[in-house]
């Protein structure tokens, strides 16, 4: 458990994930080290003979045939990938990261990241969306697989830029696993010396002032300078406003808080936030 | 419940790679396949003995099925040559009706073996067995397709050359047109157009001019019954099962993936209850159809569903037109199925590999021939497999003499696997004429696989006794570790390099 993993793919936000895992190894004092997955792709078919004939030995040399092809693909693959990750350790290098290392995987994404989790401390990868209006933005699958598989926080990283975050915001709901992200936050290194807002939504009780005010000195007693907010609403429509607010600041919170059942039907707090904040978030377990 | 949500989207996402992965490629490959379904369903309905709308119903409905229930997507399955060949005297001595309910209770059978695993058997079926099955699946479609160029005027071989010629010539041409179909309407307009007197698909018997309805097989519910179809319907298993596996072993090369073996049994039985339900015949996956499903660019399950769904809707609106086609054509492009599927490197490969690997192949394929029985060539095929390995094994033994005390003892120490083939090597190697006060018989290197090898030790302890010799054996303990069917130690660490000493 001592190193960040920043998940590199070569598309747009490549050089952010690159930023912020950086960044990230530099606050825990860790090594950084890149992963790279070759994910192949061979449901898609690059054959398209649709002649129906087959002849002498066409087992045979179909196979031949569609093994070339995959090598070729392969190889292709396997150099940009060196390639790719030789030019992130040079980023993270120049940003001042003495201990990087890379690694190179065949495979799924998030199969790799199960296997090197043990010594993981924090992972970092970058989020695709297709689409631009808030809504029905779909969460990348390799984000939505890696966060419920993997068992240490994952750092989401949603621009395609990177700029230093001044302070930080906690997604807070008064959940145990709220509680636990706070306490979580109050013990780690990473973002000791930021100004803190615990954010909560929903209405003003003071059952909900008291989770807060208990929360806010978890944090205060580990030396944090913290505001709390109490804003009316649901999470996912006050939430990305606030964050908004404090920019640059990263979003902070626990991993899928409500019961299964409802976000199988709704979609959880923690999707649509991932899907719809302009600020990196931080999902810890 | 933790586990639900993400088991709920593994779900989603394995449907989107099964299904909507490769959604141009798997329809138009769909449509490939569907195409050369249509000449193969008729053909094997014609071997079979049955109306052609039997196969083609069946070929439909297996392949739809299985797009849903099988574990091997991108598999062709369908009315088939080995099936068919299999059921030839049920159709002739008994009808129809009897093989509808033949086909159900296959199905049945192979859900069977689906759940009782039974598709892990297939790793007793080794490499030669394979080429051997298939090779003889070649030679008996293509023998099935003598009878149409017997007796017939030059006319027939005429058709048939061009057939081939085009089916051959034409993706020289081009690529994108299925070449069996080209001859297909060739032959039929020049058929039509000469007013040859050929004979023609419609000659053969009933086409499909509807939908398949449900019916039952119209068979009496009794012993009786079970008594005729059981038999065939075991060997229909076992053909249909050995086919699908090994086509999917083959397509699983092809595309550098992994299938579900047990789920393609159970989705081969639900494929062909279904089906003697909608009056077809039993089938299963064919090695030709999805080598050209795989060539023509399909990989999802959405390739054999859309095969099954256009090749319905062919048949029913090209009815009349199925009708026209001569058999010359038919017989074309099941010569080309069965070159297709012969394996020509194995005959290249006859010299090169070892004599028993090849004699396990030629002996697969002689019995399936002579008997027309998929089922019993492989039965052979393992069988002689099994005794050559068991023969290589029985010669993987070593026994050393010395002697002690000036030749008043004498040492023999054994190194080896001992066991029912091996076991007069074993005895033999033993000098009981020779006169010496003590034996010992130093057995910890070497392995006492069943009980004919513990016999065979007792044996030469008492023959030594009756000599009046001392024996003394050493290691038994060891030798006899392997004795037990389940000693269930080959996972733990280091137990292979203890049962290797």
């Amino acid at each position: 458990m001592n190193k960040v993993y920043a998940c590199i793919d070569g598309f747009g936000n490549t050089s952010a994930v690159i930023d912020w895992a950086a960044w990230s190894a530099l606050r825990l004092d860790v090594p950084l080290e890149f992963l790279h997955v070759l994910e192949r792709d061979s449901d898609r078919a690059a054959v398209s003979d649709y002649s129906g004939a087959i002849g002498l030995g066409a087992q045979e040399s179909l196979l031949q045939e569609l093994s070339e092809l995959d090598e070729k693909r392969s190889k292709l693959a396997m150099e940009s990938g060196r390639r790719l990750l030789a030019a992130a350790r040079k980023r993270a290098e120049i940003a001042g990261v003495a201990r990087h290392d890379a690694r190179l995987r065949h495979g799924e994404l998030v199969d790799s990241v199960l296997e090197v989790e043990a010594d993981a401390r924090l992972f970092v990868l970058g989020e695709h969306r297709r689409g631009e209006a808030h809504g029905r933005i779909h969460l990348d699958h390799h984000v939505e697989r890696v966060i419920r598989s993997a068992k240490r926080p994952v750092l989401v990283v949603t621009s395609d830029s990177f700029v230093a975050p001044t302070r930080f915001v906690i997604a807070f709901d008064g959940s145990p696993t709220a509680r636990k992200t706070v306490e979580t936050v109050a013990r780690s290194p990473m973002l000791v010396g930021f100004p803190a807002l615990l954010a909560m939504a929903g209405s003003d009780t003071a059952e909900a002032r008291r989770q807060l005010e208990d929360a806010r000195l978890v944090l205060a007693a580990a030396g944090f300078h913290v505001e709390t907010e109490l804003a009316a609403g649901d999470p996912e429509d006050v939430l990305p406003a606030l964050v908004a607010g404090q920019a640059p600041a990263l979003l902070v919170m626990g991993a899928y808080g409500h019961s299964r059942i409802r976000q199988l039907i709704v979609g959880s707090t923690t999707t649509t936030l991932l899907r719809t904040s302009v600020a990196p978030v931080l999902i810890l377990r | 419940m933790p586990g639900a949500v993400s088991n709920f989207s593994m779900l989603l996402s394995s449907i989107r790679r099964d299904w909507l992965a490769n959604v141009r490629g798997d329809l138009l490959a769909g449509l490939v396949v569907a195409l050369a379904l249509i000449p193969e369903a008729i053909a094997f309905s014609i071997i079979a003995g049955v109306d052609p709308k039997v196969g083609l119903y069946a070929s439909f409905s297996i392949a739809v099925v299985i797009a849903f229930a099988g574990g091997r997507p991108g598999m062709i399955s369908a009315a088939t040559g080995a099936m068919a060949l299999v059921m030839v005297l049920l159709v002739k001595e008994h009808g129809l009706q009897y093989l509808l309910a033949t086909t159900v209770l296959t199905g049945v059978l192979q859900i069977v073996a689906g759940l009782l695993k039974l598709g892990s058997l297939m790793r007793f079926v080794s490499r030669s067995v394979v080429t051997g099955f298939v090779n003889a699946l070649a030679i008996l479609i293509f023998l099935a397709q003598l009878p149409e160029l017997t007796n017939v005027t030059w006319v027939v071989y005429a058709m048939t050359a061009a057939g081939l010629a085009i089916i051959y010539g034409f993706p020289y041409i081009t690529r994108a047109i299925p070449s069996p179909l080209v001859c297909i309407v060739v032959l039929t307009i020049v058929a039509i157009m000469l007013k040859l007197d050929i004979r023609a698909v419609g000659d053969m018997g009933q086409l499909p001019d509807s939908l398949p309805v449900f019916l039952l097989p119209d068979v009496p519910l009794n012993f009786e019954t079970l008594r005729i179809i059981l038999p065939y319907a075991l060997t229909l298993t076992v053909v249909g099962l050995l086919e699908s596996m090994m086509t999917a072993a083959i397509v699983d090369d092809l595309t550098d993936t992994t299938s579900n073996k047990n789920r393609e049994c159970m989705g081969q039985g639900v494929a062909n209850i279904a089906t003697g339900f909608i009056g077809g015949m039993a089938g299963c996956a064919m090695i030709g159809q999805s080598v050209i499903n795989v060539k023509s660019g399909g990989r999802g399950r959405l390739s054999t569903f859309c095969a099954g769904l256009f090749l319905l809707i062919l048949i029913v609106f090209l009815g009349p037109w199925v009708k026209l086609i001569p058999m010359a054509a038919l017989v074309a492009v099941m010569i080309m199925v069965s070159i297709g599927t012969f394996s020509w490197d194995s005959i290249r490969k006859l010299r090169e590999h070892p004599p028993s690997s090849s004699l396990v192949m030629i002996a697969t394929v002689a019995v399936t021939v002579s008997t027309h029985d998929l089922a019993k060539g492989v039965f052979v095929g393992v069988l002689l497999s099994g005794i050559f390995f068991a023969h290589k094994v029985g010669r993987v033994l070593r026994i050393d003499r010395s002697s002690d005390a000036e030749g008043r003892v004498r040492n023999y120490d054994v190194v080896g696997q001992v066991f029912f083939a091996s076991s007069e090597t074993f005895i033999g190697a033993f000098d009981f004429k020779e006169v010496v006060e003590k034996v010992h018989i130093d057995v910890s290197r070497a392995h006492f696989w069943d009980i004919t090898a513990i016999s065979a030790l007792d044996k030469v302890v008492l023959k030594f006794k009756r000599e009046g010799t001392e024996v003394e054996v050493n290691g038994l303990n060891e030798a006899s570790a392997t004795l037990v069917d389940r000693f269930a130690v080959h996972d733990k660490p280091g137990a292979v390099e203890k049962l290797m000493h």
